[in-house]
């Protein structure tokens, strides 16, 4: 399959892509865009095990929302159905639905293979290949058929300077990846993330195995990208939560508490639990 | 205190003790082996009983081919074996089946290969011949090609499949493109253990290869072994024939450890 993401009109990022936004929710979504993310009643199950029980949330597009809560909460288990990564687990199975443009991700004309080219996935642990950094990136490309040598190039470049890497590495593009820190290691995974231009990034705690100078520039990476993609992260991290994120959905044993402006959950959350966990009084 | 370094001595004595055979045995071959080492050896037939000079290039060309053989049939089917129980259906009924098999498989006495290919091969074709003594040696050696295969997929971490799936690859580019190219060096180790047990096996290739005077010409019969010359000739009443066996038992060493040293020093585990 090639890559025809520019010519696709299901991709709104492309279209208004000169757009630099700023932050305020308020005055800068397009309506139509507010429920870019449909998550409806969404139950899911390893085995017998509930572990999501019904959440409803519309995520809007080119925002960056983070998910929060205690371990086992649930936010990963959902993260990873947006592109249904956890279909890779035996004995899985979900009740609900997930629509992303208002097409459902489980519909049987969805090919999962092309919805996680649409969608970006950065792990806890950044894992790059054991490949050099040019061949990293253009992974994604290659496995979708694009082999023109200048397009990649091209590519290389553009994802390394989108994850603010291109300095510090474009003079061994060729040598092997695993030979970079670990910050750059997990930029890497970002940009390699964003080689086939998707539309959603999930970033599954990012930062927890950086150091803090790391994290910061992951963060801001972050805040940046977020100009052209919609962004969900999950962490433990709530400082990094309320530094990143405009939207915060707080989870908590398998439910979703409260789903607010990152401003308000952080300073104002409407529930109890929120607040408590907010605070430190549990989790 | 006493009592700690008293079991420490016993360990440490123990230990040596395990090496006593193996240096004997090393010793032994080296001393007896190596006064006939000259490059006739390699390049020349064995001489007619009785008689003096020569060597046994016939036995260790055909050791070889037979050795390729094996390696063509069971190394294809054990790596893509490994591949679909490890990959594709971890936990099938089929994928249980072939893993018990395979570990049943290891611990079956080489002879039984040998009396398998012989009844499958040189019974049908109505010949000895090198290839029967591939297929005995190729069953010999499938398990050890499939369970080390299977370690070796099992040790690619799963964040590279991760990865991989992630950026929307089909599970057919993960193991290609990622899952097979990291675990080859393990594989390829496998693969060298292989080589040097078929090398040095005797039972299998015994009534399925026979035995040969010529210089192998076609795969399609009798072929000379080392083994089996090694066999042979140990039992035959001429002093130059067995001191010829204790020649080709050194050349069969040295082939062993140069292969298990070779795999180790080309193959080990990259550094993360």
């Amino acid at each position: 399959m090639s890559n025809d993401y520019t010519s696709s009109e299901a991709h709104p990022i492309q279209v208004s892509n000169e757009t630099a936004l700023p932050y305020e929710l308020t005055d800068v979504v397009p309506p139509s865009e507010t429920n870019f993310i449909k998550v409806n009643d969404f139950r899911f199950f390893y085995g017998k095990k509930e572990v999501l029980h019904g959440v409803n949330l519309e995520i809007p597009s080119r925002r960056v929302t983070s998910f929060i809560g205690p371990s086992g909460c649930g936010k990963s288990t959902l993260l990873r159905n947006f592109n249904r990564m956890n279909e890779l687990i035996p004995g899985v199975r979900h009740e609900g639905d997930i629509t992303i443009h208002g097409t459902s991700i489980f519909d049987p004309s969805v090919e999962v293979i092309a919805l996680r080219r649409r969608i970006g996935m950065v792990f806890q642990k950044s894992n790059p290949f054991p490949m050099s950094i040019y061949g990293n990136i253009v992974y994604p490309l290659r496995i979708a058929g694009q082999g023109d040598r200048s397009m990649l190039d091209e590519t290389v470049e553009r994802c390394l300077r989108s994850a603010a890497l291109w300095d510090e590495v474009k003079d061994r593009l060729h040598e092997s990846a695993l030979g970079l820190s670990g910050g750059q290691m997990q930029r890497l995974c970002i940009a390699r993330a964003i080689a086939s231009r998707p539309e959603i990034l999930l970033m599954d705690e990012p930062c927890s195995a950086l150091d803090p100078i790391a994290t910061a520039k992951v963060e801001e990476l972050i805040i940046e990208l977020k100009r052209n993609f919609t962004i969900i992260i999950v962490t433990h991290n709530m400082h990094q939560a309320s530094r990143v994120s405009e939207l915060t959905a707080f989870f908590y044993l398998g439910n979703l508490v409260e789903f607010d402006e990152t401003r308000k959950i952080f300073t104002n959350p409407s529930k109890l639990q929120t607040e408590e966990y907010i605070t430190g009084r549990f989790g | 205190m006493l009592r700690n370094r008293f079991l420490t001595g016993l360990c440490i004595a123990l230990s040596l003790l395990t090496l006593f055979p193996l240096i004997s045995i090393v010793i032994l071959v080296i001393r007896n082996g190596l006064p006939l080492i000259s490059m006739n050896l390699f390049t020349q037939l064995s001489p007619a009983p009785g008689l003096e000079g020569g060597g046994f290039g016939n036995a260790i060309m055909g050791t070889l081919v037979m050795v390729c053989i094996s390696l063509l049939l069971a190394v294809p089917l054990g790596i893509l074996s490994a591949v679909y129980i490890n990959e594709y259906a971890p936990v099938s009924p089929v994928s249980s089946a072939v893993r018990f098999v395979a570990k049943l498989l290891t611990g079956i006495p080489s002879i039984i290969c040998g009396v398998f290919a012989f009844a499958a091969v040189v019974m049908t074709s109505q010949h000895f011949s090198a290839i029967a003594g591939g297929v005995a040696l190729a069953i010999l050696i499938l398990p050890i090609i499939l369970l080390t295969s299977e370690q070796a997929l099992m040790g690619v971490s799963v964040s590279y499949r991760e990865a991989s799936y992630g950026v929307g690859a089909t599970p057919f580019q993960t193991i290609w493109r990622i899952v097979l190219p990291d675990a080859m060096p393990a594989i390829m180790t496998g693969i060298m253990l292989a080589v040097s047990r078929a090398a040095g096996e005797t039972a299998p290739v015994l009534f399925t290869a026979l035995f040969s005077q010529n210089w192998i010409t076609s795969v399609f019969e009798p072929t000379a072994s080392l083994s089996v010359l090694i066999y042979n000739f140990a039992s035959l009443p001429y002093a130059y024939h067995i001191k010829l066996a204790w020649s080709a038992s050194l050349v069969l060493v040295t082939l062993v450890t140069l292969t298990n040293i070779l795999s180790q020093m080309i193959f080990s585990p990259k550094q993360r």
